[in-house]
């Protein structure tokens, strides 16, 4: 059995085989005796008054079983609540019913709902439904909004949902230091539509006879949907089961629980059918969140030899029209915490504004919070170093947090758990090449052409988390999580976690976790999560969370399972406990190494319990919830080359190293997988991806058609390496990986094309970098200058 | 209307509504879920289908087009229960993370190997232009596109493809 060195080896994924012959279930996939279909009949328009909605034309058309508006939900199905209500923040929570009753407040809010026999009826007879509106203004700029006569809730003034502030030390009195200079910036982080290739869906089915609602749902999170549900539908929570079966990606998209799930649960209550729906790529675009929209005025006080001494920040946050589940903590706890990157920055003050705009909700996506913080920070670095004519590897390993220095509060009030900083961009640069490359990009100067490198060293919050401390910033759930081993008599092995894994390939890590501690087989491990029936309790897949949390759940579980087999082994060996070695799934005696029993035989006596302890239960399973003391700080440097074409703005992506630290590896190889994908989504957010929407409120690029999802041509190939410094947090000493590229690459390609740009003098243009907006830059610097 | 094809090599005929897409046929028809809708502005290439043997976008094509049409979807890959050399070498080189645009990706990857059976890197993050995934960041599916041409040159005695 070579199964010992299991953790830290390359192992294929397990999830993969019934995906690539393409018998997974995903929830469009789901099929029941007398299913019938929903559609959802949405708002035209950004903001309006519904004056009257006229349903007798689609409720007459052939296979209709139901039309619904928000008067027939009235008492049966709450507003859907905020999850994660900040304090100390003057926190506005407007409800956010089901469906739009009053008012509509933005382009995709759902009015009404059909159900027929087919999904082509529902959609045809969604079509026929009549809603007279009352177009009313929109405000869809954050600053027009802040201040507007036009409200997108009535009891909102000036639209502003909160206003958050963090403050360690004083920037004013580091400002004024002499000798330090402050560099100002404006920075926009835009909006982003997070589009997990599985849009949105949902099928329900209850049965009378027992009581039992059953939801299918595209969720990362389907205990925290159980519970927010069983309140939004005043349905009993032990006769309540959500299912996340296979989901296809989620970046956060996954997390909040939407409208249209609790709608569907009702209407199979009261049809007594089994309801599906499946969002449209169009609905998706409309009615899932939206990720990032910040606008950010930012300084930061450098001393001449580069030493940054302040960072000042104040940022509009773009909430969209209503609050989703997690949205007040993006900006704020998981953006203005991490301002200090991986800096030594004694003085940080960062104010962030909440605007209401008649715009698609906001939440968590990839990184949420987190690269927006890094690309402030990042951004501020490189001009700093341009200011003061250094170097920008040479300010960034000036500042850097030494490691010795670990574990590391910074002024933000946080503590980082461990950290070799420097060693990380060390690395980056020797694989870059960088003295090397530098000297390539002066000599392409000399010809004409455009090269510039880029750098981004960052330090990421993830892992939540103490749920003692999730608790005090608002979240009104925990953040431990859960899991099960257990053995059957015949030795094989059944994992249940409380995690939601939907892409990550925990089904594979979480199995290596188990196959090493108990010295099984992994083909005799299997991984089971996403059903709040066989599941005790769990929060879900999001954050970066699912190892570090999750598995030393497992871990921690493992651990009581062995200890159980062992004494069970003690006993029938006639030996002391101690007396008992575990080596390779077999407990032997301590110097007879022939007296033994694999601890799958032992699972056997442990179901037959003829000769156990005396007092012991029968059976082996173990059981942990695991409460983390603190988050976990992955970091790393990303490095990148690129070239602009000064005649059309167009950038092309040369090279691409990324040395992340996520702390041990368990599988390499679907680390890496986490890396790339997460990079994609950042680079995306420097070069092409933008949710842009016009004065009245339309979504401008509402399709795959006209939303630059990255294709595999426009990418080059990824050179990544790492570095490993275990956490204290957790006895793995794992971190998190899913979010690092998403963080990292926004900066470092931004860093990359301004660095191209600097001869024009061009100081800095705002994301995405299309050719448009680059070379409208280099036109204004050259007449500037002419 | 009354359509028949062959999908996997098994003749169906059914009666179907003229607008039925090839791809809702495929799932909602045959209950073959295994090719999925990921967009409706034929963008994203979840529902790559091959359709007599050239991919198509089976959410661009209506059933009735497909009349009497040789159909291969992800279920039809295996081979008495082996998998494709393009699946296993998904699997091998970790192609995929959450799935949903793997079939998809793999009856692509396929059409560019049969035109292209020694494919450069450029000839296959072009090929693939019209499959999107938003996991896998594309590298690690190139490997496999790279991978399943080896194992397919292999398997006819052709040479062996670089990486």
């Amino acid at each position: 059995m070579a199964v010992t060195q299991v953790f830290g080896a390359r192992v294929r994924r397990r999830e993969d085989p019934r995906l690539i012959r393409g018998t997974a279930m995903y929830t469009d996939d789901v099929v029941l005796p007398g299913l019938c279909y929903a559609a959802f009949v949405r708002s035209p328009h950004a903001h309006a008054r519904i004056r009257h909605i006229d349903v007798s034309r689609a409720r007459s058309t052939p296979g209709v079983l139901g039309v619904f508006t928000a008067q027939d939900l009235e008492g049966r199905v709450n507003p859907i609540p905020c999850g994660w209500q900040v304090p100390n923040c003057d926190l506005k929570i407007p409800p956010h019913p089901a469906l739009a009753r009053d008012k509509v407040r933005h382009v995709g809010d759902a009015v009404a709902v059909v159900v027929a026999e087919t999904r082509a009826q529902a959609y045809d007879a969604a079509s026929l439904v009549e809603v007279d509106y009352e177009v009313l203004p929109a405000v869809v700029d954050m600053q027009q909004a802040l201040g507007s006569a036009t409200l997108v809730h009535e009891d909102v003034p000036n639209n502003r949902v909160l206003l958050w502030s963090v403050k360690g030390g004083d920037f004013e009195a580091a400002a004024r230091e002499p000798g330090v200079r402050v560099i100002r910036q404006r920075l926009v982080n835009q909006r982003l539509i997070p589009n997990a290739m599985e849009a949105r869906a949902a099928v329900a089915q209850y049965n009378p006879g027992t009581g039992e609602l059953t939801l299918w749902v595209t969720s990362q999170n389907p205990h925290i949907a159980r519970v927010i549900l069983s309140g939004v539908l005043k349905f009993p929570e032990h006769k309540l089961r959500v299912i996340a079966p296979e989901v296809g990606g989620g970046f956060g998209s996954k997390i909040p629980v939407y409208p249209e799930e609790a709608v569907v649960a009702h209407l199979a209550v009261r049809l007594a059918r089994p309801v599906k729906w499946a969002e449209t790529r169009r609905e998706n675009y409309l009615s899932t969140i939206h990720g990032r929209d910040h606008l950010t005025e930012a300084e930061m006080a450098v001393r001449p030899d580069g030493t940054v001494v302040g960072l000042r920040v104040r940022t509009l946050a773009n909430f969209g029209a209503y609050l989703s589940t997690a949205a007040p903590a993006i900006p704020t706890i998981l953006y203005g915490l991490i301002l200090s990157g991986p800096y030594r920055i004694p003085n940080i003050e960062c104010e962030v504004t909440g605007v209401f705009t008649n715009t698609t909700p906001t939440d968590a996506y990839r990184g949420a919070g987190r690269p927006e913080a890094t690309y402030v920070l990042e951004r501020m670095m490189d001009l700093a170093a341009r200011e003061l004519g250094m170097d920008p590897a040479e300010i960034r390993r000036r500042n850097l947090i030494p490691r010795e220095q670990f574990p590391a509060t910074v002024a933000t009030g946080i503590t980082y758990d461990s950290g070799d900083y420097a060693r990380a961009l060390d690395r980056a640069l020797q694989i870059l090449e960088y003295p090397k490359v530098r000297g390539e990009q002066a000599a392409a100067r000399q010809q004409g052409r455009y090269l510039g490198v880029g750098l981004s060293t960052y330090v990421e919050i993830c892992g939540a988390g103490p749920s003692k401390v999730v608790g005090s910033t608002g979240f009104a759930g925990g953040l431990w999580e859960s899991a099960v081993v257990r053995f059957s008599p015949t030795g094989k092995v059944t994992v249940f976690t409380g995690t939601s894994p939907h892409g990550q390939g925990e089904e594979t890590t979480f199995a290596q976790i188990v196959a090493q501690e108990l010295g099984v087989s992994l083909d005799d491990v299997e991984v089971l999560h996403g059903d709040t029936d066989s599941i005790l309790m769990g929060w879900g897949t999001y954050g970066s969370r699912t190892t570090a949390v999750g598995g030393t759940a497992v871990y921690l579980a493992a651990q009581k399972v062995k200890e159980k087999a062992q004494r069970i082994a003690a006993h029938q060996l006639e030996v002391s406990v101690d007396d008992l070695v575990f080596e390779a799934g077999r407990f032997h005696v301590r110097g007879a190494p022939d007296r033994g029993m694999t601890i799958q035989e032992v699972a056997l006596q442990a179901y037959l319990a003829w000769n156990l302890p005396e007092g012991m239960e029968p059976g082996l399973e173990g059981q942990a919830n695991w409460d983390p003391s603190n988050f976990v700080f992955p970091f790393g440097t990303h490095a990148c080359v690129v070239e602009v074409d000064p005649e059309t703005g167009q950038v092309k992506l040369l090279r691409y190293v990324a040395v992340d630290d996520c702390g041990r590896v368990i599988n390499p190889l679907i680390v890496d997988g986490q890396v790339h994908g997460g990079i994609v989504q950042g680079i995306a957010q420097a070069l092409w991806e933008f949710a842009r929407y016009d004065e009245a409120g339309n979504l401008l690029t509402g399709s795959m058609a006209e939303y630059a999802v990255p294709k595999a041509a426009w990418l080059p190939r990824f050179e990544c390496d790492r570095t490993e410094t275990p956490t204290p947090v957790n006895p793995l000493g794992v971190k998190g990986v899913g979010e690092t590229g998403t963080i990292a690459a926004t900066p470092c390609v931004v860093n990359a094309v301004l660095d191209a740009l600097s001869p024009f003098g061009i100081r800095h243009v705002d994301m995405p970098l299309l050719p448009e907006r680059v070379w409208r830059g280099i036109q204004q610097a050259k007449g500037g200058a002419a | 209307m009354r359509v028949t094809m062959t999908v996997n090599s098994v003749s169906y005929t059914r009666d179907v509504e003229p607008r039925t897409l090839l791809v809702y046929f495929l799932r909602e028809h045959l209950g073959l879920t295994g090719t999925h809708v990921g967009c409706d502005t034929s963008s994203c290439g979840a529902c790559t289908v091959l359709l007599n043997g050239k991919a198509v976008k089976s959410c661009t094509v209506l059933a009735v087009q497909a009349e009497g049409a040789q159909i291969t979807t992800v279920e039809g890959l295996a081979r008495d229960g082996e998998l494709h050399p393009i699946q296993q070498a998904f699997w091998d080189e970790h192609g995929l993370q959450c799935g949903f645009c793997t079939p998809g990706m793999m009856l692509a990857a396929l059409d560019l190997l049969q035109r292209k059976p020694n494919p450069t890197e450029e000839e296959i993050r072009h090929a693939l232009e019209g499959n999107l995934c938003r996991c896998t960041g594309y590298q690690h599916i190139v490997n496999a596109v790279k991978a399943a041409a080896r194992a397919m040159g292999a398997a006819v005695g052709a040479p062996a493809g670089g990486d």
